[in-house]
């Protein structure tokens, strides 16, 4: 059989082909994916004669979960539609969840503003102009009760972007849970709590590296007891390829990272299995259709290969990697903005096809600012869409078996493969990225991308051809400058009604604990129910911890 | 042998996007200038005081984070306060056509916005730095 196309294979390039070819070449000497991978003319069977179906593909919901981590994929449930939002006030934001929840949006996704992200309270000097602008700004327990307020904690999915002080968010939340009588044990989302890719890209680090991860240990520690169906952490290649990465970088760099985090758990005393299901990965869809198929499919195997072979993981629930996908906000033009939401549309498509658990789509207007509501529901809209009129979501893994679809899921694969390797032999990806190589590497990839816009090497539609004379876009989302004056006043109400002794000792204990080795999460807990502020806890761990800066 | 142009790349405010500082920084250092990125986190005045310290003539401020507005006028403020106003400012980033009217009034003198190319950056810096 085998032998047959193999010989058909050459007679149709000698003949056929080559009849044509000789004519008029093809557009290109050579294709190639985004991670610099061959893309053949045309894959046949003869590109994945070393496919093992049950041991390379298997069967959705088993190891190595290539076709998917759930048995009946989106036949059962769709993929939770997951806007993130949040800007200015939690007051406004309130009411933008309180808009996308109707809207039929599943799930919330919180959006905090610089300040909140990097431990500072709004009346910090260096809070002046960031207040509320890439998101809401959190001060204390009090931003978070209105952030919430209407919303009941136990029916909704909660995922929020916050890394560094993680830990002080997911306190105010299971606060605020509490006062809706809620349980902990209860609550479900997802912290991002992914600190390696803060250095590596995104940027909002406050402490250095060991005793970030310190604090993330800390979190997987407290929470398989006290919050068992959060997701403790997403680790997150999403802005690696913002800053630049390929796919194949991208999935490289994040399980490199997810080593990382599971080898600390270890060493911190946890059990593999008592903690790796909580695990999530959040990933980019970028514009090549059929590479990012490949890549979350090569992904998911990767992952579990790592989990079972390398960490001996037991449970298959710890081998699965579970994803959120957004669509590449760095792939949006300032130019033709209604072209976007085709580019959302394909990149959705391509998150969905590759078997995503949650999905936010980027919105046409967001190359200019936040998105305004109607932008944001033509997002979601687009998203419900797919689900509903395409038809893709009844069956489970349908590109499963393409040959171009398996030969690149193998080479994705194979590459990530090499560069883990090379990270592993440099000790690790916190020693790559402390030695600068991950954002080198990001940064190179980034500056050639740019030159093949430039040279026309690579078109992007409307930017560097099918131009036109336009005007910019003017309806856009502005944040009032009034929010920072707004967010102040509030914090100093607080300050002045909260119990001042009460917020001392919770911080003198939180303080005690991070200078020796007890859990920062149970003091951290105590202190935002007094009301102690985000800035107020930074400092406390920036006392003990002391502030990286970037190299 | 004439001096090459000396450009300081700065990211004022808490924004972590650096991707087209740097993609800017390395253009501008295979155009012939001589480039000092500061990395992020960088407050007006830390920036004011590096580009006085490094003698450069032009300073490329990129923000992404909404900030612009505070921050942007700031160094061009304090570079005058320090008595450097011939070192000029220039921003990019995620920044509303509406605001650029108010950043030249405060004394940035170009805004790049998305889209731009590093060629017309390039070409802009060429054009408004003189060497003796």
């Amino acid at each position: 059989m085998t032998k047959n196309i193999y010989e058909e294979r050459k007679r149709w390039e000698n003949t056929t082909l080559n009849k044509v070819l000789s004519k008029s070449p093809e557009r290109e000497p050579s294709f190639k994916t985004t991670s610099h991978i061959e893309i053949k003319r045309l894959f046949t069977p003869l590109d994945i004669t070393d496919l093992d179906y049950c041991e390379d593909l298997g069967f959705p919901g088993e190891f190595p979960f290539t076709r998917g981590v759930q048995p009946t994929m989106y036949r059962g449930r769709f993929w939770t539609m997951r806007q993130y939002a949040g800007f200015a006030t939690p007051e406004e934001t309130n009411k933008r969840y309180k808009y996308l929840l109707e809207h039929g949006q599943t799930g919330l996704s919180v959006a905090f503003d610089l300040p909140t992200q990097i431990g500072y309270d709004s009346d910090h000097p260096l809070a002046d102009g960031e207040v509320g602008k890439v998101g809401v700004a959190i001060d204390s327990l009090k931003d978070v009760e209105i952030l919430f307020d209407g919303i009941p904690l136990d029916k909704v999915s909660t995922s929020m972007t916050i890394n560094s002080t993680a830990a002080i968010l997911l306190a105010m939340y299971i606060a605020v849970a509490e006062k809706q009588g809620v349980k902990s044990e209860v609550l479900q989302g997802t912290i991002q709590n992914d600190i390696l890719k803060e250095y590596a890209a995104r940027g909002t680090y406050i402490f250095p590296p060991l005793e970030s991860m310190r604090i993330v240990t800390d979190i997987f520690a407290f929470c398989k007891d006290r919050v068992p169906r959060w997701n403790t952490i997403s680790i997150s290649g999403y802005h690696m390829r913002e800053a630049g990465c390929t796919a194949v970088q991208e999935v490289a760099f994040t399980l490199a990272d997810g080593i990382a985090y599971v080898e600390a758990a270890i060493r911190a005393g946890l059990d593999v299995d008592s903690f790796a299901s909580r695990l999530a990965f959040f990933f980019c869809c970028h514009n090549n259709f059929i590479e990012e198929v490949a890549k979350f499919r090569a992904a998911r195997r990767l992952w579990a290969k790592i989990m079972r072979e390398r960490f001996k993981a037991k449970r298959d629930e710890s081998c699965m990697l579970r994803f959120h996908t957004q669509t590449a906000g760095c792939s949006l033009t300032a130019q033709q903005p209604d072209n976007n939401v085709v580019r959302v549309a394909l990149q959705a498509l391509a998150a969905v096809l590759g078997g995503t658990q949650s999905l936010h789509t980027n919105s046409r207007d967001e190359a200019y600012a936040l998105p305004t509501e109607d932008s944001v529901r033509l997002a979601l809209r687009t998203q419900q869409i797919i689900a509903y009129e395409s038809g893709v979501a009844d069956m489970i893994d349908p590109l499963g078996g393409s040959y171009a679809v398996e030969a690149l899921t193998d080479e994705i694969e194979k590459k990530a493969t090499e560069y883990i390797e090379k990270i592993e032999a440099m000790g690790g990806a916190i020693k790559a990225i402390e030695s600068g190589y991950i954002q080198a590497e990001i940064g190179e990839s980034a500056y050639q991308y740019q030159k093949e816009i430039e040279t026309k090497k690579r078109i992007i539609v409307g930017l560097n051809q099918f131009q036109i004379e336009e005007e910019p876009l003017r309806d856009i989302l502005r944040i009032k400058p009034e929010v920072e004056q707004y967010q102040k006043e509030k914090l100093a109400r607080v300050k002045k009604e909260r119990d001042n002794i009460k917020v001392k000792d919770t911080l003198a204990a939180l303080k005690k604990a991070a200078q020796g080795t007890d859990n920062v999460v149970p003091p951290i807990l105590e202190a935002v129910k007094v009301y102690a502020t985000l800035g107020e806890i930074s400092d406390t761990l920036r006392e003990v911890f002391g502030e990286y800066r970037e190299r | 042998m004439p001096r090459k142009i000396r450009v300081l790349v700065a990211k004022p405010g808490l924004d972590g996007h650096d991707r087209g500082a740097k993609v800017i920084a390395r253009a501008l250092r295979d155009a012939g200038m001589e480039v000092i990125y500061t990395g992020i986190r960088q407050t007006p005045e830390q920036i004011a005081q590096a580009a006085i310290q490094e003698a450069v003539d032009i300073v490329g401020l990129s923000s992404l984070s909404g900030a612009h507005m505070s921050l942007f006028p700031k160094v061009v403020q304090i570079l005058k306060e320090k008595g450097a106003e011939d070192i000029l400012v220039f921003g990019g980033g995620i920044i509303p056509v509406d605001d650029i009217p108010k950043l030249k009034e405060a004394g940035i003198r170009e805004i790049f916005q998305p889209g731009a190319s590093t060629e017309d950056i390039i070409k802009y810096i060429k054009e408004n730095i003189q060497l003796e």
